[in-house]
């Protein structure tokens, strides 16, 4: 039998706040156990929450970029249940009222994949398993999250995957968190179900929870189909339960969870009073959001006409784009500046994370009046290329690098004569060429390049010495 | 009646005695009596010499505030940094928050002298006071009688000369229904004029902190003090408030006084004569009375036990003996160990009203019992605004009946709810209610009478009480006992 994938992710993302959400207290990651703790976030009896102001702008910021209406008033919602780590027995988080509804984030291919809500609530604290003993780490209770459910329009683990991605770049991009999946301020939760080709009805769908990083979607989500396909084709039926990927078998398991079913008991938290956003705040924010990653890739495909390959190195990286941009605003070159940005600046920044902080020592301003030397031809590439470098080391801007006679260009005519000495020098090459091999003519180019330390044009120096060369013949 | 911090005040303030000396002069008191009559569940006399000290500092510089160097007492669900805070619990056996109240902080910064945290209904819950794990307290007037409750401890102290003032606080009748047991005032503010910061939350959205007085100017001065906006509490409103003490003025006339038959309906019929003659007084001077409907009001005690529990079952979850208070000695899981702490830490009334909240939040059950009571709730907040632009002030009998003899075994749960049928109806609307003494039945026990006010007009309804006080005849009088001074 054929069946067809129906998928689902719920992503939970940790906002970038400074203060958690109800509480004055450090959302910084790590730091000792129980240190960044106050009677709010660890549910001392009698203490009261206050909602963060930024965690409520930050919720709006993430719906607004992908496309939510946003809803003017909201109020958040205890979820019951007990656990250690949830010193109050209850979640705040968001119900029947969520901040934000109706989004979407558009695939490659075309195919919209909707998004149903994003709400925001607290994330938990930690257990620490250490010499048979379990303790309980605060630090994480309180810092403030957003959930954002997205419709069950996800057909394939590739889908799944580009989803995630999109929705990483989009949320990093408008500065709300910094998404990293392997510290865990960006979690997915994949569910999945499969149905027989061609019928409306959704099939028994399963859970797959706290998936850490974009690639193990997509095997995670493999694993569970082929689990769920060996069932049905044996004749079983699929369990609504929760599972867990172990990347180390890349296989998906039940997670061991409570009899008892799940009742949150929700109910409208009493000590938050119900909060409006003001059209007019909305309308702020809104005009306040960065332009979006995709847009942005569309605009210097067909605006700047950049190459898609370079395009697709530089839009990912907010920082980078900015940069970029500013130099452009500085009068760089598109083709000379893209270039010397994934060329040599790259070069420098080993990780993904490298590109995403974005720490140069120099200014795009700095960076600019050095593509300008290039864009005029007062510097070759390879020249600029070496100052560069030397710029990113230093911080020191490019006068400091390059001499005044270094930047005196090679008239046509020193050129020529220089070219003409090669020629003579190197007869056995002039032969090779002319018997039509090419690269012989690098040998000639040494010689020029020594003479003129470096300044020389190639492409010039190469057009010149073929027109010699043909005509010695 | 006396006008206990006043009259104190004046003393300190002219340096007649030293806060040492009152404070003192208390602790003796509390010593000989507190064995009897269990109105305090821990006492802070050292923390209160302390305190005394500092206040007569205070005063000797001037300027010092009318509550500087007053010994006074807080109900045990105040959190006092340092000092035991246990809800009469079980669960919070040796509890000791580490931050202040926002009541306590204000107090503590005026100089107030706290004796002793005061007896209460295990998390507020009750209207004896006899759901303590300390045992009950008992009624000044007549031992064979309960306080009241939930503020029982905190009415019995102040009744019997333990302390100056208290703190009680208010979800259903908890201040107002002891305050009239014990014979004393008990104010029941508006929702949101004081700071439920570090109140021990038993139905968040109906709970609110009110002082336990003598009389109603004292009343007054506590509620100056304790009222006002509170940024560590969202539902703390910034209203603007002048002294209500300054306000008192006895000018009653043209005041509109509403009165609902519903209120009246199956109360001890000594009671209603005393009060209807209450009423009297204020049309003989010049206020006139409106005749007035509250159909609703039979469904306020339904609508309050589902909200009021709803909101403790989520309110009381946090106590798994993980972090703090009491914790099982013996288990052989984590699951085991909150199960068992929480069946052995929690008393049987405290458990009836978790698992009623449990119920009515369920889904399936959810529509048919929460989300009905908060519509309810709405309507009987429409019912009260519309008696608002009729009437100034609603006046009512502060409970059916006078105070319970102990152990009072005829009462079924549900009966003793019934019990609480005139007073929860204000915390459902969130208005404030304030009762005073009004005369006594035939066994000699006090009868209260509750004026009901506009939100945030509390100086209406101190200012109706204080006429009344002043101008009727006192026929509770004062507990002989206590300090004397």
């Amino acid at each position: 039998m054929r069946y067809e994938v129906v998928c689902g992710i719920e992503t939970h993302i940790e906002l970038a706040t400074n203060t958690k959400i109800f509480c004055n207290c450090t959302t910084a990651f790590g730091g000792d156990p129980n240190t960044h703790c106050c009677p709010v976030c660890t549910g001392q009896p009698g203490s009261l929450p206050i909602l963060n102001k930024k965690v409520v702008e930050y919720a709006v910021r993430a719906g607004l970029a992908v496309h939510c209406k946003i809803n003017n008033i909201s109020h958040m919602d205890r979820k019951n249940y007990v656990y250690p780590d949830l010193p109050k027995a209850y979640q705040i988080s968001q119900y029947d009222e969520p901040i934000c509804e109706h989004g979407y984030i558009d695939l490659d291919s075309g195919k919209r994949i909707g998004i149903t809500r994003i709400h925001i609530e607290e994330d938990a604290g930690k257990l620490v398993h250490e010499n048979g003993y379990t303790y309980v780490d605060y630090n994480r209770g309180g810092v403030p999250l957003i959930e954002i459910v997205s419709e069950p329009d996800i057909s394939s683990p590739e889908e799944a995957k580009e989803y995630a991605e999109k929705l990483q770049l989009i949320m990093r991009y408008v500065g709300i968190s910094d998404c990293k999946m392997q510290e865990g301020s960006m979690r997915c939760d994949v569910n999945v179900s499969l149905r027989e080709a061609g019928t409306k009805e959704f099939g028994t769908r399963t859970e797959t929870k706290n998936i850490n990083s974009l690639n193990f979607i997509q095997k995670a989500m493999y694993a569970e189909i082929e689990r769920q396909t060996d069932i049905l084709e044996a004749g079983g039926t699929i369990v609504q339960e929760t599972m867990r990927y172990d990347d180390v078998s890349d296989s998906v398991s039940p997670m061991r969870e409570k009899e008892n079913s799940d009742d949150y008991r929700y109910f409208p938290d009493p000590d938050i009073i119900r909060f409006e956003i003001s059209q007019d705040k909305v309308e702020e924010i809104q005009g306040s959001l960065p332009e979006l990653p995709f847009d942005k890739l569309e605009r210097y495909i067909t605006e700047l006409q950049l190459p898609e390959g370079t395009a697709k190195q530089l839009f990912k990286y907010r920082r980078i784009t900015e940069f970029f941009e500013e130099a452009l605003a500085e009068g760089a070159s598109i083709k000379n500046a893209s270039n010397l940005i994934t060329g040599t600046i790259y070069a420098s920044m080993s990780t993904e994370e490298d590109k995403e902080l974005f720490k140069v020592l120099i200014s795009a301003k700095q960076f600019a009046a050095l593509v300008k030397l290039l864009d005029e031809k007062k510097i070759n590439v390879k020249m600029a290329q070496g100052t560069l470098q030397q710029m990113l080391e230093s911080g020191k801007s490019a006068e400091e690098f390059i001499k005044a006679e270094d930047m005196e260009g090679i008239s046509e005519a020193d050129l020529t004569k220089l070219c003409e000495e090669a020629i003579a020098a190197n007869p056995k090459a002039v032969e090779d060429v002319k018997a039509g091999k090419d690269k012989a003519i690098n040998s000639m180019f040494g010689y020029i390049m020594k003479q003129t330390k470096g300044k020389a044009d190639v492409k010039q120096a190469e057009a010149i010495i073929r027109e010699l060369i043909s005509k010695l013949s | 009646m006396r006008e206990m911090i006043s009259e104190l005040s004046a003393k300190l303030h002219s340096g007649e005695m030293s806060s040492v000396e009152l404070t003192k002069e208390y602790i003796k008191a509390i010593e000989e009596a507190n064995p009897r009559i269990n109105a305090y569940v821990h006492t802070t006399f050292d923390y209160a010499l302390e305190g005394a000290e500092i206040a007569d500092k205070l005063l000797k510089q001037g300027n010092a505030s009318a509550l500087c160097g007053i010994p006074m007492a807080l109900k045990d669900n105040i959190c006092t940094d340092g000092l035991l805070t246990t809800c009469c619990s079980k669960i919070l056996d040796g509890f000791k928050p580490y931050y202040d109240a926002a009541v306590w902080e204000k107090l503590k910064a005026q100089g107030a002298v706290l004796l002793g945290k005061a007896n209460m209904d295990e998390f507020a819950m009750g209207s004896t006071s006899e759901s303590s794990c300390y045992g009950a307290p008992l009624n000044p007037r007549n031992l064979d009688h309960v306080t009241g409750g939930s503020s029982g401890g905190s009415a019995a102290a102040v009744c019997a000369n333990m302390a100056a003032y208290a703190l009680g606080s208010d979800t259903g009748g908890s201040v107002r229904q002891p305050a009239s047991f014990c014979g004393i005032v008990g104010l029941k503010p508006t929702y949101g004029a004081v700071s439920r910061y570090g109140l021990i939350a038993y139905g968040s959205s109906l709970d609110q902190i009110g002082p336990l007085t003598y009389s109603v100017k004292d009343a007054a001065v506590v509620f100056d003090a304790i009222k006002g906006v509170d940024r560590r509490d969202q539902t703390s409103k910034a209203f603007d408030y002048s002294s209500i003490l300054k306000s008192l003025n006895q000018d009653i006339k043209g005041k509109r006084i509403g009165v609902a038959e519903e209120f009246f309906e199956g109360i001890d019929p000594d009671m209603k004569t005393q009060i209807y003659e209450g009423i009297k007084l204020f049309e003989k001077n010049g206020a006139e009375i409106v005749n007035i409907k509250l159909p609703a009001l039979k469904l306020a005690l339904p609508v309050y036990y589902i909200i009021a529990c709803a909101e403790a079952s989520s309110n009381l979850g946090r106590y798994d003996g993980i972090r703090y208070g009491y914790r099982t000695d013996s288990y052989d899981s984590i699951d085991d160990m909150i199960y068992k702490t929480r069946s052995k830490g929690f008393g049987d009334e405290v458990k009836r009203r978790i698992m009623l909240g449990t119920y009515v939040l369920s889904s399936g059950y959810y529509d048919a019992y929460y989300k009905k009571a908060i519509v309810i709730r709405e309507e009987i907040n429409r019912e009260f605004n519309d008696i608002f632009e009729k009437c100034d002030v609603l006046i009512a009998p502060t409970a059916p009946n006078t105070a319970f003899s102990l152990n009072f075994k005829g009462a079924s749960p549900v009966e003793m709810y019934l019990s609480d049928i005139c007073t929860v109806p204000i915390n459902i609307a969130g208005i404030p209610s304030i009762s005073v003494p009004c005369g006594k039945d035939a066994k000699g026990l006090p009868i209260g009478m509750q004026i009901i006010g506009k939100k945030f007009d509390e100086a209406t309804i101190l200012n109706m009480a204080y006429f009344y006080e002043q101008n009727s005849e006192d026929k509770v009088g004062i507990y002989e006992g206590g300090v004397r001074i």
